[in-house]
């Protein structure tokens, strides 16, 4: 079938159609919201820097998968668990604190000590990861990495459950992040401000340092940059210890907003961030930020803005399909995702 | 100065370096040709450490490299240019050219190079600050070679500099490499293009299916019919 001059196929067309559906439905849905005035500017405002927040995390946790997955071509599954040990190490970290009362006596210091510590483990835990279970793979099919990723993940999840229970453990509180700064919760905006920190600390080390040009330069074509003298294994260590860093301090955020940490805690985080990598164009660094940020508000305005105005009840719950319909959307339209290069256009 | 005794490489299942064995002296500019498939590649990458030879040994200045990793074989003092150029297309010239000098600390000693590379190329300092993806076949190949110097290699090593470029840009390369020579840098060079490599070059090599054929002074080989039948059309 021919249209405006293009050949086009059926497949195609119902795609659209349903994509069209879709935004019409987010139209009306959010008209209806806006007309009803169900909400007021304030209740917005909280919605969205609540979903800045929780996508700020998501964004930390889309570098680590981005970032691999440019170096090896390997969607690292466990980064989930890589996160959710930061957010174990920063929760027993700061219960021993709070027990020997400093957390609320010395609470800044303790906390970037709890952020240092998690880091820390997080990226031990993630070059051991490279280095057991991906780096002896190296040549083999890519298919035997993807499945070697879900086993590591599955192995990380239950050595967590093994050692501290499957029970949920409850984060100690943290008076000076209590109550409001100009209308807004403290704990978010020391979330959002630290994300965004980090992430730009991130950009700076890629673009501007040594080792991140040779990251770079693996992510484009491994064997011309081991010809220019890069070492290879080194800096795909390197790769996942800084992913697995900021995981880790994505985890300490995550733990200040939700106060809990369980073992299966990583599992949606790590699935939602591996989304808003591919939303951003995986193997991209600013896309998987923006990915992160832009899912992370989506969910959090989405359920009311677009749901609350069909009618739909409960349609708090229904903020994943809400995800993960995004990440389908824009696979539809834009398959290499937002910041992704074309590869359907020659790749040299 | 690299010396290959013997040696046996895969390319994949496929056998395809059957006992190569050849020397490149101090200062020289030592061509290897052969048609499609002969097997340049295949000893180019032997001898940078990405493919690992079976059997046989390589030697540099008199030590052992064979079973060194790519990198450490590049921080010896072996630079390529490999086929097909392989520029970094989302990193700029500079970056490109930066590439080349990763294992280098000099300062002093990467900025005079990275001026007289420019010197040596200088579309490259109109495109200084244009990512590589950008550039022209024949830019590429110009920042591959730049790129490849920036390490100050004591043997550069290139692969078909010439592939998919116009006559006239082959003879600037060429003269550009017969220039690099004589500033000191002892080259070796894969090509296809049998006459322009021989005419440059201080001896040859004909590589045929995974072995060397032939071999001798570069004007030899330009004259010698064998090689005149089979790579110079007649």
């Amino acid at each position: 079938m021919y249209l405006f001059g293009r050949r086009i196929d059926a497949s195609q067309i119902i795609v659209w159609i349903i994509g069209g559906v879709l935004f019409l439905l987010v139209l009306i849905g959010s008209i209806s919201t806006l007309l009803t005035e169900r909400y007021t500017v304030k209740q917005w405002l909280d919605f969205i820097i609540f979903g800045a927040a929780q996508g700020g995390i998501y964004a930390l946790i889309a570098l680590g998968y981005t970032m691999v997955y440019g170096v090896l071509r390997l969607i690292n599954f466990a980064h989930g668990e890589v996160f959710m040990s930061g957010a174990f190490s920063a929760y027993f970290l700061a219960a021993a604190l709070d027990k020997a009362m400093l957390l609320n006596r010395y609470p800044i210091p303790c906390l970037l000590v709890i952020a240092f510590l998690s880091a820390a483990v997080s990226a031990t835990v993630a070059v051991c990861l490279e280095r057991i279970a991906y780096r002896p793979l190296r040549r083999a099919p890519r298919l035997v990495n993807l499945i070697t990723a879900i086993g590591a993940s599955f192995f990380l999840q239950y050595t967590f459950r093994g050692l501290y229970g499957s029970g949920v453990e409850v984060y100690p509180d943290i008076a000076i992040l209590k109550g409001d700064f100009w209308g807004i919760r403290k704990t978010l905006l020391v979330v959002c401000g630290s994300a965004l920190a980090m992430l730009g600390i991130l950009y700076a080390f890629i673009q501007g340092t040594k080792t991140g040009r040779a990251i770079r330069a693996i992510s484009e074509d491994l064997e011309t940059a081991a010809l220019m003298g890069v070492d290879v294994d080194q800096t795909i260590a390197i790769t996942f210890a800084v992913g697995g860093s900021t995981a880790g301090i994505a985890g300490v955020l995550y733990a200040l907003i939700f106060s809990q940490v369980n073992f299966f805690m990583g599992f949606v985080p790590g699935m939602k961030a591996f989304t808003a990598a591919v939303m951003g164009g995986i193997g991209n660094v600013p896309g998987a930020a923006l990915g992160g940020f832009l899912l992370g508000i989506f969910e959090a305005v989405g359920p009311s803005l677009f749901l609350d105005g069909l009618g739909i009840p409960a349609a708090n719950q229904l903020k994943d399909v809400i995800a993960f319909t995004l990440l389908v959307l824009i696979l539809i339209f834009r398959p290499t995702g937002l910041l992704g290069e074309r590869l359907a256009v020659k790749r040299t | 100065m690299l010396t290959l005794n013997a040696i046996h490489s895969y390319y994949g299942q496929i056998h395809a370096l059957k006992g190569v064995s050849f020397t490149v002296e101090k200062g020289e500019i030592v061509t290897l040709i052969g048609s499609n498939g002969a097997g340049k590649t295949t000893t180019l990458n032997t001898i940078s450490g990405l493919i690992k030879p079976r059997s046989g040994e390589i030697l540099f200045e008199g030590q052992r490299i064979d079973n060194l990793a790519p990198h450490e074989i590049a921080k010896r003092g072996i630079s390529q240019s490999p086929e097909g150029r392989k520029i970094f297309g989302r990193m700029t010239v500079r970056e490109n050219l930066e590439m080349g000098a990763f294992n280098r600390k000099d300062q002093a000693g990467i900025r005079h190079d990275l001026a007289q590379i420019l010197e040596l190329f200088p579309r490259l300092r109109e495109r200084f600050n244009q990512s590589g993806g950008t550039l022209s076949g024949g830019e590429q190949q110009m920042l591959a070679i730049g790129r490849a110097l920036m390490s100050r290699p004591r043997i550069l090593t290139l692969d078909e500099p010439s592939m998919g470029l116009a006559p006239i840009l082959v003879a600037q390369i060429f003269k550009i490499i017969c220039d690099i020579n004589q500033q000191g840098t002892t080259i070796l060079l894969i090509e296809q293009n049998a006459q322009m490599a021989l005419s440059i070059a201080t001896r040859g090599y004909v590589l045929e299916t995974g072995q060397i054929v032939l071999q001798g002074p570069a004007k030899d080989l330009l004259a010698s019919p064998q090689v005149r039948k089979a790579y110079l059309g007649g």
